[in-house]
């Protein structure tokens, strides 16, 4: 029973970072942009929460800071990709790579390395909280409960305003926005800045509220298990919702079954998300759902000269 | 407004890659006329019209839309000054409605109000228009379930209700039936009796004779003479296009003893759900070209793609006499044998378009170890073979050998797919609409070299949607239609009657 609470309570905590990458990933790759980056930008917004909290003791403002510092160090990829037209891919390995590096440095310089951070008090959502067993699911920080509303904010902008309707459009056909007047390149980039500023609040997510604490690589490729949470839910976010949700389930059962004296390797433990990761994509792949929800241009350089 | 000039351009030249594309092109069309912007491949017409539409920006010219001299920044600001354009590759966003597609080309048209009514304002808008110049179109239709006709309707409506008074249409009519085009041009003429101007760029002078009130001629890059189709003759017409005198009108086909049967294809059906192919038959003898006619989608490319050993689900034998089923042959098979394929997506399924002219030549020869064994190419011998048959072969645009083969123009391209394939002497030639897009000479050129294969004793396979070329290149012609032969006509074959069969059964 105890059992069973507990894991309850520690899903969203797993969940919220995956929901959350995973959003800013679909909004950035709706416009066709390739982003690879996410478990940088994770870093960044992990090590900018913990900074701005440790210099400014303002808990939403260092949330605040860390998605601006993801959206200012994804300018640097939109250098790469728009301007320069780089490849995508190595792009956004480069970035996780360059993202690895500064945060780490950052991190020791200021010191900012190991120091606790109190975080955000839970509340409780009654009268769901009040649940047998599922009860714990709904004492959560308020970041939480904010994260239904960003899912349905961002899906009503995507799907149902004008502006969404020209960034999907930019990535699925950019020749064909370009020839509707639309700025192919103004709309990447806001795609790229605006999903950046999401990856890095699931980045200060796990930094600020979850672990309380930075280490240098905390977020451990939780960033790569978003890229393929998307692809996984073809790039729908609501479909990347459950997905984030279920493993959020996995991930937060680990510790239980440690914790309940099963024994378990502590490498097992480590491993067994990208396993999990693995499995999920063969499992996508072999059932060969709806390939066509992929966006058109999806890794594709915009050229308007291009002669074809 | 009747005799003012809708769109002036002059003395506007573009460069792409160091290659001029257009050198001090002037053009001129008025208000209330069909203006046809006639040429051969790569003439510069689309390039000079894209000028136009403001998706390229040209060096050095000037352009005058209603004798205002304008400078364009982008494809938004021609769409201001009620520029138009439908592009030969359609610029449609396909996963969605023709709604939303159309709501996108109006978004610099300001409009109030939420997202679902706007929507729903478009649509009625799209309703009305399309009832008013007769098209059937669906807002709520989603671009992939529309057939190119339609979604060329769809292009249509969208420059249309974005206020569009100059429209641009680049090779209108090179995705359409003969029906389909009649009604779409018959449509457009009515804009321009309406006052508007609207530009037709074409490489078919029937089009130009038949819907034009003027034509403005481009060669290599210039244009050459503007004038009324009315006061030339066609003769002088298509020397101008050309630029000497044509290649001959082919003789009609004489009637040929056909050889012995080499390929009988039975009972060919897809295993797929439509059906594409249906039963198909067909004898395809020695030392005879065999067309193909018919309405397109008819299983054309299903059949090509399974006589080519392009992966197609089918059934049925398609035995090559002596020699046993084509389905089992792997590619070096086939070549060893003397199958040459010219498929109909040159670029995509015949050529590596990254690749040197050289190396797709020695692509087709590289397994018989003519050019050295796995460790070590001779890259000496491959170019001289290449260049030998680049000069046989008549390629054209060629630099240099290492050039890579994505640079050749569609001409020069299928010619060098022929030279690859005809590098041994065949003894099938397999063609899928072996000249479609290329210009006059480049076709002759193509079609010569079908006859030779075929004089030379091989069995050859022409499948064309075009039925002058089947008309002018078959020994016996059969009419495909709902995935099977439904009529074979020997020569000399009545071109009314094919015709029938062609929509009698679809």
């Amino acid at each position: 029973m105890d059992l069973i609470s507990s894991w309850m309570g520690n899903i969203p905590e797993f969940a919220v970072p995956f929901a959350l990458a995973a959003l800013g990933l679909i909004i950035t790759e709706k416009s066709g942009v390739l982003a690879l980056g996410a478990e940088g930008l994770m870093l960044v917004g992990a090590v900018a929460g913990i900074g701005a909290y440790l210099t400014f003791e303002h808990t939403a403002l260092a949330l605040i800071m860390a998605m601006i510092a993801a959206s200012v160090v994804s300018l640097l990829f939109a250098l790469m990709v728009l301007v320069m037209r780089m490849n995508q891919v190595i792009s956004g390995l480069v970035l996780v790579f360059f993202c690895q590096g500064l945060t780490t440095l950052t991190g020791t310089l200021m010191g900012w390395t190991n120091q606790p951070v109190p975080g955000l008090e839970t509340i409780a959502f009654w009268p769901l909280s009040e649940l047998p067993y599922l009860g714990r699911f709904f004492i959560q920080n308020p970041v939480v409960y904010l994260v239904p509303v960003i899912f349905l904010v961002s899906v009503w902008a995507l799907n149902r305003t004008t502006p969404g309707l020209r960034m999907r459009a930019v990535g699925e056909n950019p020749q064909a926005a370009d020839a509707a007047g639309i700025p192919v390149l103004s709309y990447r980039l806001a795609a790229i800045v605006i999903g950046a500023a999401l990856i890095g609040l699931a980045g200060a997510f796990i930094a600020v509220l979850s672990t309380k604490l930075w280490i240098s690589n905390m977020t451990a490729g939780r960033g790569w298990i978003a890229v393929a949470l998307v692809i996984f839910a073809r790039w729908s976010p609501w479909k990347a919702l459950a997905g984030a949700i279920l493993f959020g389930c996995i991930e937060a059962l680990i510790p239980q079954l440690a914790a309940s004296g099963i024994k378990l390797s502590q490498y097992f433990v480590f491993m067994a998300p990208y396993a999990i990761t693995l499995g999920v994509m063969i499992w996508v792949a072999a059932s060969k759902r709806d390939s066509n929800s992929q966006p058109g241009a999806l890794g594709t350089p915009f050229i308007r000269e291009e002669r074809t | 407004m009747s005799k003012q000039n809708a769109i002036q351009l002059s003395s506007v030249s573009k460069t792409f890659d160091g290659f001029k594309a257009l050198s001090d092109a002037d053009f001129t069309a008025r208000w209330g006329e069909v203006h046809a912007l006639l040429g051969e491949n790569g003439a510069g017409k689309s390039s000079l019209m894209n000028i136009v539409a403001g998706l390229y920006g040209p060096e050095g010219g000037s352009l005058f839309i209603d004798d205002n001299p304008v400078k364009l920044k982008g494809p938004k600001e021609a769409a201001k000054l009620g520029i138009g354009m439908v592009h030969q590759h359609f610029k449609l966003v396909t996963p969605f409605t023709v709604a939303e597609n159309i709501l996108l080309n109006l978004s610099h048209i300001q409009t109030s109000g939420l997202y679902r009514e706007r929507l729903r304002r478009v649509s009625d808008d799209i309703r009305a228009m399309a009832e008013r110049i007769g098209f059937g179109i669906d807002p709520d239709a989603r671009i992939d379930q529309l057939s190119i006709a339609e979604q060329q309707r769809v292009e249509i409506l969208k420059v249309l209700l974005a206020g569009a008074k100059i429209l641009i249409l680049d090779e209108p009519t090179a995705v359409l039936t003969e029906e389909e085009a009649e009604n779409l041009l018959t449509t457009v003429r009515g804009f321009a009796r309406e006052g508007a101007a609207v530009i037709l760029v074409t490489h078919k002078m029937n089009d130009v004779l038949r819907y034009a009130d003027q034509v403005t001629i481009m060669r290599s890059g210039r244009t050459i003479k503007s004038l009324k189709p009315d006061s030339v003759s066609v003769d002088e017409l298509v020397k101008l296009t050309v630029g000497e005198s044509a290649p001959e009108q082919t003789a009609p086909v004489e009637q040929r003893t056909p050889g012995e049967p080499y390929l009988n294809v039975k009972g060919l059906t897809s295993t797929g759900g439509h059906r594409a192919l249906n039963g198909l038959n067909l004898t395809l003898n020695k030392g005879e070209i065999y067309g193909i006619a018919g309405v397109g989608g008819n299983g054309q490319s299903e059949l090509a793609n399974a006589l080519m050993g392009i992966p197609e689900g089918v059934e049925g034998t398609m035995e090559l006499i002596g020699e046993g089923d084509l389905a089992d042959f792997d590619a070096a098979r086939r070549r060893a044998i003397g199958v040459a394929a010219i498929p109909a997506d040159r670029y995509g399924s015949a050529l590596a378009g990254p690749l040197s002219i050289a190396d797709n030549f020695a692509l087709g020869d590289i397994h018989s170890g003519r050019y050295g064994p796995f460790w070590y190419l001779k890259t000496g011998a491959i170019e001289a073979d290449a260049a030998e048959a680049v000069r046989q072969f008549d390629v054209q645009g060629v630099r240099s050998l290492k050039q890579k083969s994505a640079l050749l123009s569609g001409g020069n391209a299928q010619k060098l797919v022929i030279a690859r394939e005809f590098s041994h002497p065949p003894k099938l030639v397999l063609a899928h609409s072996p000249s479609r897009g290329l210009d006059v000479k480049a076709t002759e050129a193509v079609r010569e070299r079908l006859r030779a294969a075929r004089d030379s004793g091989a069995a050859v396979l022409l499948i064309s949607e075009d039925l002058d070329e089947v008309m002018a290149m078959a020994d016996r012609i059969g009419v495909m239609s709902a995935g099977r032969i439904v009529t074979e006509f020997s020569q000399p074959a009545d071109r009314q009657a094919i015709g029938q069969a062609m929509v009698n059964h679809v």
